[in-house]
């Protein structure tokens, strides 16, 4: 019986360290699974009305900030680089490393959320927020313009929501990590998180060409 | 099976790095190419360059590359429910003009 109760980290119910590993990477995999399909509904819903309404998603869409919406992209993928490596340092059992990469991410997400609360405050400024003082000037079908900024908001608040909720088990990881409680034979928290987080850098890599990128060839990068 | 040792792979950070640097230029690339007029082709583009990005952080940065072959089947039967969602929806939509509805 000795032989069985090496490491501190695995649960009686599993018979290995890569069984309950691969049970925990299961896990987060179908979770992801059913957060693909929540998204999903909505870019369901952004196609449909797309092709419905072409003309008034195309002009919606030129008032966005390419710029911004380009270097908010960048901010998010070097903050998947960072977490990648945080998992990496984890599988090193390199501690400081790890709690540096994970506040480099913590980091990299907060500039991208600011970033974001600037466009937000810009739409508000210019009246883009769909309801009863919407204003969409120089629009083709104005009428339908609200349908893409409806999208736009219900889109990029539910991706920002989901780094809100990435941001408080960020803040528990660097405290567990700060304290040693990885090592490099089960560092499993740091690895899922790193799912959830590049998960929500997917949901961003399709919200930019969709949101920010459609029909510019007529109004050129500015 | 290999499975068992696939499970200590441990990605060199050089894969990171390379990854990485396509992301960042991809990312530019779509943003240039949205303003040069292709058409109808535009959308395909994007959602191409999207895909090709997309790939590249499941496979490397969360590791499916290296998983085993359940993780693979699971990620892939998610991206299948997603497809059928997605274009079983668009079919209708995109063909619903193609025929005149009697009585209209």
């Amino acid at each position: 019986m000795a032989s069985h109760a090496v490491s501190t980290t695995l649960r009686h119910h599993f018979a290995s360290d890569e069984q309950q590993k691969d049970a925990a990477t299961i896990g987060m995999w179908v979770f992801l699974v059913t957060e693909i399909m929540f998204f999903g509904g909505l870019f369901l819903a952004y196609f449909a009305y797309r092709q419905a309404y072409p003309a008034a998603f195309a002009s919606a869409s030129n008032k966005t900030n390419l710029w911004l919406g380009a270097a908010n992209t960048t901010v998010l993928i070097c903050s998947s680089l960072t977490m990648a490596l945080a998992v990496h340092a984890a599988s090193m059992g390199k501690k400081t490393l790890l709690v540096l990469f994970l506040i480099m991410t913590l980091l990299l997400g907060g500039a991208f959320l600011g970033v974001k609360a600037y466009e937000y405050h810009d739409k508000w400024v210019h009246h883009e927020i769909p309801g009863q003082h919407f204003e969409c000037e120089g629009c083709e079908d104005a009428g339908h313009a609200p349908l893409f900024f409806s999208l736009y908001f219900a889109m990029t608040g539910l991706h920002a929501t989901h780094m809100l909720i990435g941001f408080v088990i960020l803040v528990i990881l660097i405290v567990q990590a700060a304290r040693g409680k990885f090592t490099e034979k089960w560092y499993t928290p740091i690895e899922m998180f790193g799912l959830y987080w590049h998960f929500v850098d997917i949901v961003w890599i399709f919200l930019f060409p969709l949101l920010y990128l459609i029909d510019r060839s007529h109004t050129g990068l500015k | 099976m290999s499975d068992h040792n696939e499970q200590h792979h441990i990605v060199p950070k050089s894969v990171y790095f390379a990854v990485f640097i396509t992301l960042i230029a991809m990312t530019w690339v779509t943003a240039w190419v949205s303003t040069v007029d292709l058409g109808r082709l535009n959308i395909f583009v994007a959602l191409s360059i999207a895909i090709f990005k997309a790939s590249l952080v499941i496979l490397f940065f969360m590791h499916v590359k290296y998983g085993t072959k359940l993780t693979k089947f699971t990620v892939l039967a998610g991206l299948y429910w997603l497809v059928l969602l997605l274009f079983i929806a668009m079919c209708d939509l995109w063909t619903r003009g193609w025929m005149g509805v009697p009585g209209r």
